[in-house]
């Protein structure tokens, strides 16, 4: 015999998958999600440490632009981080999912410092300069196309062998740092040609990051190009939307995916060398300072787009330097930014959910 | 039980009541309210597309409705789950079976339960065997399911649900992957279990099957209820004329090939899955131009890695002879991969079985889909949108693509739209040889005939068309010759003027490997029992 349910009701709401929403609702959910996500860490703040919330608040936006110095420096790490996702974004866009970038960063990093380091006094500066850059180039992309070519040759996990490849690059700089630490043995690069320059990016006038900043507005324009109205970007989406529609119409996909991980890790070499010779001057292990991990975040929350990147990184470095400056401002455990950060992006990332379904509630009894 | 029957015929099995459920803004079910009796089969008729499934979905727990009311026997109940469901004695075997494959059908049919007597792999095998006699299924309860035929597999989906106590049995297309003879048996089972009081509902788009099979037929079209006629008073053209509105000829216009020349040798393929089991053997055939090949054969009999090896998307063994009309060479396209093919110069158009995973991109709108075919095209490297979007227009407006506008993502077209988009994208590239598999699956009656007339049209262009069908008679009214393909043999050729359909679903079945030789003998079994 059937048994009854304990008790016979509709339930409160259930979900629904929506139609195409309107491009200002979906900015509408997003920007309520944002201001909910500020009110919600507001409240946390309160109830953990007793402060204001806006006036946690107002630090956060002075530690990111109270001074001329934090604007550049935040411009900085938004163009470093947005370099670094722009690389990765051909790999993702074809759904290959390389979490390899820190370690391509580090290794085309490493690759500008040992040029600076044994080339430094043998080479006029502008050779110089070149052979860093193709030096980088040639690190970042052999690391990716390693496991790029044993995917598409014999399908192994590329999520797995580009992590594993990260644990290679970061003990390679590890075993250099040493090798080449000033002074010996103490674990250090230190400033690498501090009174030569040599190898040193240019600086324009008086304002350090420029150059930096513009080849990687540059590099962010190149790719949303190359995404959009080349053949080759073309093949990578239908590669990455159905494998088996590529192979259907003839796209080479075992040449489309090495070639895709050469520009995605040939990118990240540049983002290295950015980073060695045109910021720090010198290497360590946290040259990347798990910006490859950060980029991936950007780079789907961009939906791949390499416009959409520049907010995107601008909100992941904004949040970043707002919240290590209450850290300190306020004497806070470090870890206290990285609370505010989390609930913020969860809050962002979440909101996604309600662009793509609708919640619908009970109706009243009286409909009935 | 006959007594019950009685008592309860007043009261229906299940009643429901102004069911309405929405996907985003498409009305899938429009105020739909129908009702079954105890021992009582009703047909739920409806074109592809009419909301039939959606609608026997939320009796089985799987949708909630958003309007609307359900009764089981005369009380209104709420079914959140298919646990619900179940608890309700409703049960539904889905198309696509739900099956573990290495379990035994006994460990399949108990999986999930929990059984008060507890866990007992002997008792259930008894009590299956009891449920089997009961009705006149024929099963091995200990086989494992991969060892199965199709039949087989529906057999143990059936009796999960009947294990279960299901009084009411919903069977959404359960016709659509049996072979004529097993059809037959299937009714059989199911007129049985009707005569023994349960309710059962059946879902299909076949009229045949609706009049030799029901009690009551409830006829959708386009998620509006159109109403409810006792089988026995009705006929074939009344039905028709319910589901699509106004009366559709099914005559389909087929013309004689004129000077047909052999287009495609295939000589002798073999070819071997990845577990190494033979897909195709020793496969021959001709297709010439200005006729239309028909490939009959249950699903999964061959039929995609055949036409993949011609796309040279498979590795197989033997010759596919392509003679170009052109130069007047002969090349042979095996274990070239597409590419080649092209540039070979041979223009062969391909409309897969898998439309959105393999012929098309889901998430890439109708101009970049178009431009699959041809965005090679062109020097430089960047793309060229400016043709493939006229194309796109020209295809949306000749083949009258219901699409708010040329940069809609296919995915989010209907399934008749998207098939028009593929279909039209493969006869732009104005081929010699056309391969289209299963191209109606799942359009509705006019789609269908906007694929039939296409279809035909290459046909008198000199096109040598092959059509892998599923609808026999279809290919008995569309095709010039058939091939049935049985477990990856050809079983044999016929004319499709003069053929007969329970000749081509014989030979579907004739070659079938051993483990189909058992079914066989037990299908003789059940007819000596019976």
């Amino acid at each position: 015999m059937p048994q009854k349910p304990h008790k016979a009701k509709e339930p409160l709401f259930h979900i629904a998958k929506r139609d195409a929403i309107v491009w200002w609702k979906a900015w509408g959910i997003r920007i309520a999600a944002i201001l909910i996500a500020l009110v919600f860490s507001g409240v946390v703040s309160y109830l953990l440490t007793g402060e204001n919330p806006l006036r946690i608040y107002a630090k956060m936006l002075e530690g990111a632009f109270g001074t001329q110095r934090r604007v550049w420096g935040l411009l900085q790490n938004l163009a470093m981080l947005l370099c670094v996702s722009v690389a990765v974004t051909p790999a993702f866009k074809m759904r290959f999912w390389n979490i390899g970038a820190e370690g391509q960063v580090l290794v085309g990093g490493l690759a500008s410092a040992a040029c600076m380091i044994l080339l430094g006094d043998k080479l006029p500066n502008a050779v110089l300069l070149i052979v860093i850059l193709a030096a980088s180039i040639l690190a970042g992309a052999v690391w990716a196309v390693i496991p790029a070519v044993f995917r598409a040759k014999w399908m192994t996990n590329e999520t797995l062998f580009t992590l594993m490849m990260n644990y290679i690059a970061i003990q390679l700089v590890s075993f250099f740092v040493y090798k080449w630490s000033v002074p010996k043995g103490s674990g250090q690069v230190g400033v690498i040609n501090r009174a030569t320059h040599a190898g040193w990016l240019p600086v324009i006038g008086r304002y350090d990051y420029l150059l930096n900043i513009l080849i990687v507005a540059a590099i962010t324009f190149i790719m949303y190009v190359y995404l959009k109205y080349s053949k080759q970007g073309y093949e990578i989406a239908v590669v990455g939307e159905s494998e088996n529609t590529a192979r259907y119409i003839g796209i080479p996909v075992q040449k489309v995916i090495i070639r895709t991980m050469l520009i995605s890790g040939a990118i990240c070499g540049i983002a290295g060398m950015l980073l060695v010779s045109g910021t720090d001057h010198t290497i360590s292990r946290d040259t990347a300072a798990g910006r490859g991990f950060t980029a991936i975040m950007v780079s789907w929350l961009a939906k791949f787009n390499p416009i959409f990147m520049v907010l995107t990184s601008f909100l992941i470095a904004f949040l970043e330097k707002g919240a290590t400056e209450i850290s300190t401002a306020f004497g806070l455990n470090e870890s206290f930014s990285d609370i505010i950060t989390g609930i913020i992006i969860f809050f962002i990332i979440g909101c996604e959910f309600f662009i793509q379904y609708t919640v619908k509630f009970r109706e009243k009894e009286a409909a009935k | 039980m006959s007594k019950a029957v009685k008592q309860k015929d007043a009261v229906p099995a299940i009643r429901l009541q102004n069911i309405t459920k929405r996907f985003g803004s498409v009305v899938a079910n429009d105020n739909v309210s129908l009702s079954v009796q105890h021992g009582q089969i009703l047909s739920i008729l409806g074109e592809n597309g009419s909301g039939k499934t959606t609608l026997m979905n939320m009796i089985a727990g799987i949708y909630y409705p958003d309007h609307g009311q359900i009764f089981v026997d005369g009380k209104e109940v709420v079914i959140r789950s298919p646990k619900d469901a179940f608890q309700y004695g409703i049960g539904m075997i889905h198309q696509h079976f739900k099956l573990v494959d290495v379990f035994s059908a006994t460990e399949n049919i108990v999986l999930g339960l929990d059984e008060k007597e507890g866990f007992s792999l002997k008792r259930s095998a008894k009590r299956i065997m009891q449920i089997s006699l009961q009705y006149g299924f024929d099963l091995d309860p200990d086989k494992k399911i991969y060892e199965m035929s199709v039949s087989e597999k529906q057999t143990v989906e059936i009796l999960k649900v009947l294990y279960r106590g299901a009084d009411i049995l919903i069977l959404d297309e359960p016709t659509a992957v049996l072979t004529p003879q097993e059809t037959e048996k299937l009714f059989a089972v199911l007129r049985r279990m009707r005569d023994s009081g349960k309710a059962i509902i059946i879902i299909t788009h076949k009229l045949h099957e609706v009049l030799s099979l029901s009690d009551q037929v409830a006829v959708l079209c386009k998620g509006r209820y159109i109403g409810t006629v006792n089988t026995a008073e009705t006929n074939e053209s009344e039905l028709t004329e319910m589901m699509v509105g106004k009366k559709v000829s099914l005559n389909i216009a087929r013309s004689e090939p004129k000077d047909p020349v052999d287009r495609l040798v295939v000589e002798g393929i073999t070819c071997r899955n990845r577990e190494g089991a033979e897909m195709l053997h020793d496969v021959s055939f001709t297709a010439r131009s200005g006729e239309i090949l028909g490939i009959a054969g249950i699903a999964g009999s061959g039929q995609r890695e055949l036409l993949e090896a011609i796309a040279g998307l498979q590795h197989v063994d033997g010759r596919i002879l392509y003679h170009n009309p052109k130069t007047g060479q002969t090349d042979d396209l095996r274990d070239k991969t597409p590419l080649q093919i092209r540039e070979l110069g041979v223009r062969l158009s391909f409309v897969p079985e898998d439309r959105l995973g393999m012929g098309l991109v889901g998430n890439m709108d109708i101009v970049d889909n178009i431009m699959l075919r041809s965005y090679r095209k062109g020097k430089g490297m960047f793309l060229e949108r400016k043709n493939p979007k006229s194309l796109a227009e020209k295809i949306i407006h000749d083949l009258e693509v219901v699409t708010p506008s040329a940069n809609t993502p296919v995915r989010r077209l209907s399934g008749g739209n998207v098939q028009k988009v593929l279909v039209g994208r493969e006869i732009a590239a104005s081929p010699t040889v056309l391969m289209a598999a299963y191209p109606v699956r799942g359009l509705d009656i006019n789609a269908s005939f906007t694929i039939y007339n296409l279809l035909n049209q290459q046909k008198e262009n000199g096109v040598a068309v092959i059509f892998v069908g599923e609808d026999l008679d279809v290919l008995l009214e569309l095709c010039d010759r058939i091939m049935v393909i049985s477990s990856g043999k050809i079983a044999g050729t016929v004319d499709a003027r003069t053929a007969t359909k329970e000749e081509i679903g014989l030979m579907m079945t004739k070659n079938s490997a051993d483990h189909d030789r058992a079914q066989e003998g037990g299908a003789e079994h059940a007819a000596e029992t019976a």
